[in-house]
């Protein structure tokens, strides 16, 4: 899975093919669907619930665990 | 003077060995020691029935403790040279120097006021050696042994220093400070494992810095001493928790500001090699600014104070937003371009379709023209225009002799204009054809 930083970098690339102009209409067609994808994507890795202060903890199985850091 | 003082008199300074004080200073003076001699301090009581502090009735007040003590200590003590490590070195705004002289095992407050400090070339730097000339003293407010110092030197690098030093070379050796070696920080990271102690200021100044910049970042604390004996130990072992659990994309190790003591622990040589070795992009964040530790050297990225490593962990989730949005915007508009760019080739596309065919029609016409003027040049009509005429039999028969006439025929003079009808009065046919009308 790509990283949200590839992500970002792919859509910029994207803009910027489109924007420089003379290229053929399917392919700029095909580049805005992979754009609107690319950002649908982005967006909802920013829009993800707030993630909570954990404690690595090691499990009496040995199991190395996170858990909510109390107090 | 002072009530509880119960010695044989005041303690005799040795002036003589003043400069160079031999370890065995008191063995053989009582001066320090309390007699509990009934009779030597019934002398100094006042009258009074019970020794003070003798018994709860007679307690006595602190301030009268630290009295006697700085009485005694000062008494006892001649001004001396002492030779040790400085540590924890701080500047007051009122120009008074605090500090410690250390040695392996044991540790001295000293003062030097701020009037002494003008006969001192420098401060001194942590780790130094220094010989500091002061008098042995107790600070009541606290009832800290405390040493204030007059006049000092320094003596090459302290100890600290030395190891530190000696521990950065064979980091280096060993190309562990190359900077080449330093990972790049991931962007984004999602989770970010923490190694400071759970109490700690570091830990509370990261989840502030990481909740206020982005709460999308999960942060997961890996528990550890960071100070004291068991600190390298402990932080080792939670660099090993960390790898193992391997959940995190990033790390940051540290612990905030202390005393070089508190500090050391980071510059521990196994555990800097610890640090260079994780498997994962590391910052080292420890202590303060002008704290730099060896595993600040070692790690990918050496923050100043943990809030900073904080900063520098995570980007703000509404740039992050605005730069999505704003990308978002910019694809809109590219394919706003594509379409208008398109729509525009296509009307150029027409409008020179129309020019050439406009041009094509005006070609032609010109062609039309000339082939016109070429044609009219060479009709009869231009000819008679001229004023020529020519002659036909009323049938409309062209006569091209005059032989061809007799006296009294019909003859059409068509003229360019008109026909004039007209009749042969007589003939005189001249040359051999009729080819020289001119």
């Amino acid at each position: 899975m790509a990283t949200f930083e590839e992500g970002l970098a792919r859509l910029e690339a994207i803009v910027d093919e489109m924007s420089r102009g003379e290229i053929p209409l399917d392919r700029a067609l095909a580049l805005f669907e992979e754009g609107i994808e690319q950002l649908r994507l982005a967006t909802q890795e920013l829009g993800r619930a707030e993630a909570a202060v954990k404690v690595l903890t090691e499990r009496a199985d040995g199991v190395l665990e996170a858990a909510p850091l109390g107090g | 003077m002072s009530p509880i003082r119960r010695t044989r008199g005041t303690p005799t300074p040795r002036r003589s060995g003043a400069a160079n004080p031999s370890p065995d200073l008191f063995a053989a003076d009582d001066a320090l020691s309390v007699p509990r001699d009934r009779e030597e301090t019934a002398s100094l009581l006042d009258g009074r029935q019970a020794a003070p502090g003798e018994s709860p009735s007679s307690a006595v007040s602190v301030a009268t403790v630290t009295q006697t003590v700085k009485d005694v200590l000062e008494g006892a003590f001649p001004p001396l040279w002492v030779r040790g490590e400085v540590s924890d070195f701080k500047q007051h705004r009122n120009g008074h120097w605090y500090f410690s002289l250390r040695d392996a095992s044991a540790s001295l407050r000293c003062v030097v006021w701020a009037r002494d400090t003008r006969r001192i070339p420098a401060a001194p730097d942590e780790g130094m050696t220094v010989l500091a000339l002061g008098q042995v003293t107790l600070y009541a407010a606290r009832g800290d042994l405390q040493f204030t110092v007059t006049s000092m030197d320094a003596v090459g690098d302290g100890l600290w220093r030395k190891a530190f030093e000696q521990s950065r070379l064979r980091l280096e050796r060993d190309g562990l400070l190359d900077p080449a070696r330093k990972r790049p920080l991931p962007f984004f990271p999602r989770r970010i494992a923490v190694i400071t102690s759970r109490d700690g200021a570091a830990l509370h100044d990261i989840i502030s810095v990481v909740r206020r910049r982005n709460p999308l970042v999960e942060l997961v604390l890996i528990p550890a001493a960071v100070q004291g004996e068991t600190a390298p130990a402990s932080l080792g072992a939670a660099l090993a928790t960390l790898e193992a659990w391997g959940g995190a994309d990033l790390a940051i190790i540290g612990r905030g500001g202390g005393s070089r003591e508190d500090l050391w622990a980071f510059n521990d040589e196994k555990l800097a090699r610890a640090v260079a070795a994780c498997g994962i992009p590391i910052i080292s964040a420890v202590g303060h600014e002008v704290d730099v530790s060896l595993c600040d050297l070692v790690a990918d990225w050496r923050a100043p104070t943990p809030s900073a490593a904080a900063e520098r962990a995570v980007p703000v989730l509404d740039d992050l937003r605005r730069e999505v949005a704003t990308l978002g915007r910019q694809l809109q508009g590219a394919a706003l371009d594509v379409v208008r760019d398109g729509r525009r080739r296509l009307e150029q596309g027409a409008r020179r379709l129309a020019q050439d065919a406009h041009r094509q029609v005006e070609r032609r016409q010109l062609r039309l023209e000339r082939v016109a003027a070429q044609l009219n040049a060479l009709s009869p009509l231009a000819t008679m225009s001229r004023g020529f005429v020519a002659a036909t039999t009323p049938d409309g028969e062209l006569i091209a002799s005059a032989s061809a006439l007799a006296e009294g025929d019909a003859v059409h003079l068509r003229f360019r204009d008109g026909v004039a009808v007209s009749r042969v009065e007589s003939v005189t046919v001249e040359g051999d054809d009729g080819r020289g009308e001119r």
